[in-house]
């Protein structure tokens, strides 16, 4: 069972919001419902799923209603209608003591301007959750070093906030999350208010965290990179409504609409793309035991210098040149087991990176072999498919 | 063309008679123990001789505010006793502390309400405003009414002119706290005193402190006009000053009820900005 399940989740800001309802349940757009109604849509009917221990990313360009889905989870905003169900428990129907308590031990929250509070120590500040929770002096000042050791900021536990830069106030900020030990990590933009380079840093050091404390992550941010750099699925949002949900490589390579396009086309696709993403057919292949008069006609046919060569179950046997194949035939010989030269081609797994790939296919003439971990040759790479996959797509964009 | 005379006066005398009679057994219980509070106060100020007053409020001036404000507390008090106006500094002083303690006491409980309720801030704005725009003599007439002559309706009168800026203060520092420290209480589970406690009254601190010192000053205006009324003080110096055209005590009493103005100013003030630092 999923760690938390949404459905049909709405949110209306402004006086008697059902009647905001009403409208989009007739098909209105947020613009109509504002200008009609004076009604903000904040959410139109979101629905996904977040399993337990991945990292579920929420994206989309601001305003699309990120903060008020992340905000409806621990209910700082009250949804207009929907289920939020954690563990199969519907956190909207939890009187105000249940709901303490899922926010003091179930969830916890890093905001984009870190919210740390300016008056108390970084110690007390880590402490917080726990402090409310009427955890003992002693175990929680214990939880929060802890929790600060964690994200490297041992030393600083009698500083002051506004001691500390951006990037450390945001560890603090994690550590606090981390202190009482939650199930799931809420984090609105928790990273936007950096520099790039700390940005990176941070990203990197939440990865290598998440490696170890398997929480259930949902991750806010305006950014693609960042999302697909941490998302295991990354949800994209326009106008408070779902649009997408996928891992990155559905979302790149399959978007489902026009806004998932253009918020796709900003990306540096080498390094998020695999050999498998861009692979193409091979235009032809002959079978090792098939005569070399074939195999060179096949050659003159596609013009091309090379061909590739499989056995048994399409496994890939190597590569003939017309070269050999041409003093084969003078040989007389039936088959291309003498001639076929296992290791002049490539290969390489499917998942391999777009970005590796540059190189190899512009070092060689012939086309590097993508196969199956049981040798299966499943299709090639040509100079041309890493090309395309570097450009963008523009064929439907008028310039 | 004459405009009919509204009975507005009459209005009020009938509202005040009303009040008055009907809750005359509350009123006298609070007399009761407002007149006990202000005899200690002034028992307990009189306790110790004036030069160890002096010395212990600078020593207090130097740790709030600095030396200098600690050397001005001593001169000022030494000098308030060398024009032999002790005594009536004594009164002046519990009555203001009485009052803004008083003040304060329901004033900043009322802000925090305020903040926390856009329907009780609606309803309090025009009743602050009416409170604070009054002409502050007016208040003693009913003050009199109800409680006669003395410290009493002296420190009830003053409570209504020194409190609105408490509660203004109040409830403008609790919601200018950010939101996003509110959220963050919130988001780590908060309960409405925990947040009141650790997340919203620390932060408006000095806002809060601005409003107190705001009391504190108004206050002490009051209690010299509520001299009038009986309440006694630096502020029936000035008066009998006036009312025998002796210019000389006048300046006297109200060069002492300066000094002590500036001594409440500069420790209010200088907690406020030390808090400031402090974050
Ligand atoms: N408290 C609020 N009152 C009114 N409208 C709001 C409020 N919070 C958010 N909105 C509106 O809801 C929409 C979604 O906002 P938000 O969730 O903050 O977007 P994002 O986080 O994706 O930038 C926006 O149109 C925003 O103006
Ligand atoms: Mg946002």
């Amino acid at each position: 069972m999923s760690k938390l399940v949404v459905k049909g989740l709405y949110k209306i800001f402004g006086s008697n919001p059902k009647r905001g309802l009403k409208l989009l349940q007739e098909g209105c757009s947020k613009e109509q419902i504002f200008r009609e109604t004076g009604l903000t849509v904040g959410i139109n009917n979101a629905n996904f799923e977040v399993e337990e221990g991945e990292t579920f990313v929420i994206m989309g360009l601001s305003g699309s209603g990120k903060s008020t889905v992340v905000r409806c989870l621990n209910r700082l905003v009250e949804p207009t209608a929907g289920e939020i169900l954690l563990d199969g428990r519907n956190i909207l129907e939890m009187d105000r003591k249940e709901l303490l308590q899922t926010r003091r031990t179930v969830m916890s929250m890093v905001f984009q301007n870190f919210a740390l509070f300016p008056n108390r120590t970084i110690l007390a500040n880590t402490e917080y959750g726990l402090e409310v929770q009427g955890v003992d002096k002693a175990i929680r000042q214990e939880k929060a070093e802890q929790a600060l050791a964690l994200v490297g900021l041992q030393g600083y536990e009698e500083s002051y906030p506004d001691q500390l830069s951006g990037g450390m106030k945001q560890r603090v900020g994690i550590a606090r999350a981390l202190a009482n030990d939650p199930e799931i990590l809420l984090m609105d933009e928790a990273f936007s208010a950096l520099d790039p380079l700390i940005r990176s840093d941070m990203q990197d050091e939440l990865i290598e965290l998440q490696a170890k404390m398997k929480k259930t992550i949902i991750f806010i941010t305006h950014d693609l990179d960042e999302a697909l750099k941490l998302g295991d699925r990354i949800m994209l949002m326009k106008d408070g409504q779902t649009v997408q949900i996928g891992t990155a490589e559905e979302i790149l390579t399959n978007p489902a609409d026009e806004y998932v396009r253009r918020f796709v086309q900003g990306v540096n696709r080498s390094e998020v793309l695999t050999a498998a993403d861009i692979m193409v057919k091979p235009w032809t292949t002959v079978g090792i035991n098939q005569g070399p008069r074939l195999a060179l006609k096949e050659c003159k046919k596609h013009g091309i210098e090379s061909i590739l060569v499989t056995k048994e179950g399409m496994k890939l046997a190597g590569i003939v040149f017309v070269d050999d194949l041409i003093a084969a035939i003078r040989r007389g010989e039936q088959t291309l087991r003498n001639i076929v030269r296992e290791n002049e081609v490539v290969r390489v797994e499917p998942d391999y990176c777009v970005m590796d790939l540059i190189e190899l296919t512009l070092k060689s003439s012939i086309p590097v072999a993508v196969v199956s971990e049981g040798g299966r040759l499943m299709g090639v790479i040509v100079k041309s498919s890493v090309l395309r996959a570097l450009i963008p797509e523009r064929g439907d964009e008028s310039a | 063309m004459k405009v009919p005379r509204l009975p507005v006066g009459g209005f009020f005398e009938i509202l005040v008679d009303f009040v008055r009679v009907t809750f005359a057994l509350p009123f006298d219980w609070i007399k009761v123990i407002l007149l006990w509070v202000n005899e200690q106060l002034v028992f307990l100020l009189e306790l110790p001789p004036f030069w160890l007053v002096a010395i212990m409020v600078a020593v207090i001036a130097y740790f709030l505010a600095g030396k200098r404000v600690a050397l001005f507390t001593l001169a000022g008090l030494l000098f308030i006793a060398a024009i032999d106006l002790w005594p009536e500094t004594i009164i002046t002083l519990s009555l203001v502390i009485e009052a803004t303690l008083l003040a304060l006491l329901i004033g900043i409980p009322t802000g925090i309400l305020a903040a926390k309720s856009d329907i009780l801030d609606r309803l309090l704005h025009p009743v602050l405003d009416f409170m604070q725009t009054m002409p502050a003599f007016v208040y003693l007439i009913p003050a009199i009414m109800i409680f006669r002559m003395g410290a009493v309706p002296a420190v009830i009168s003053t409570v209504i002119f020194a409190m609105p800026p408490t509660i203004r203060l109040t409830n403008l520092a609790i919601r200018q706290v950010p939101k996003e420290l509110v959220e963050a209480g919130e988001a780590f589970g908060s309960n409405w005193f925990q947040m009141l406690l650790k997340v919203e009254l620390p932060q408006a601190l000095p806002t809060i402190m601005a409003g107190v010192n705001q009391c504190i000053m108004l206050s002490l205006s009051m209690v010299v006009i509520a001299s009038m009324i009986g309440a006694g003080g630096l502020g029936s110096v000035v008066l009998n000053g006036l009312s025998n055209l002796d210019v000389g005590l006048g300046f006297e009493g109200g060069i002492a009820v300066v000094i002590i103005a500036i001594i409440l100013d500069r420790l209010t003030q200088g907690t406020r900005k030390e808090k400031e630092i402090a974050h």
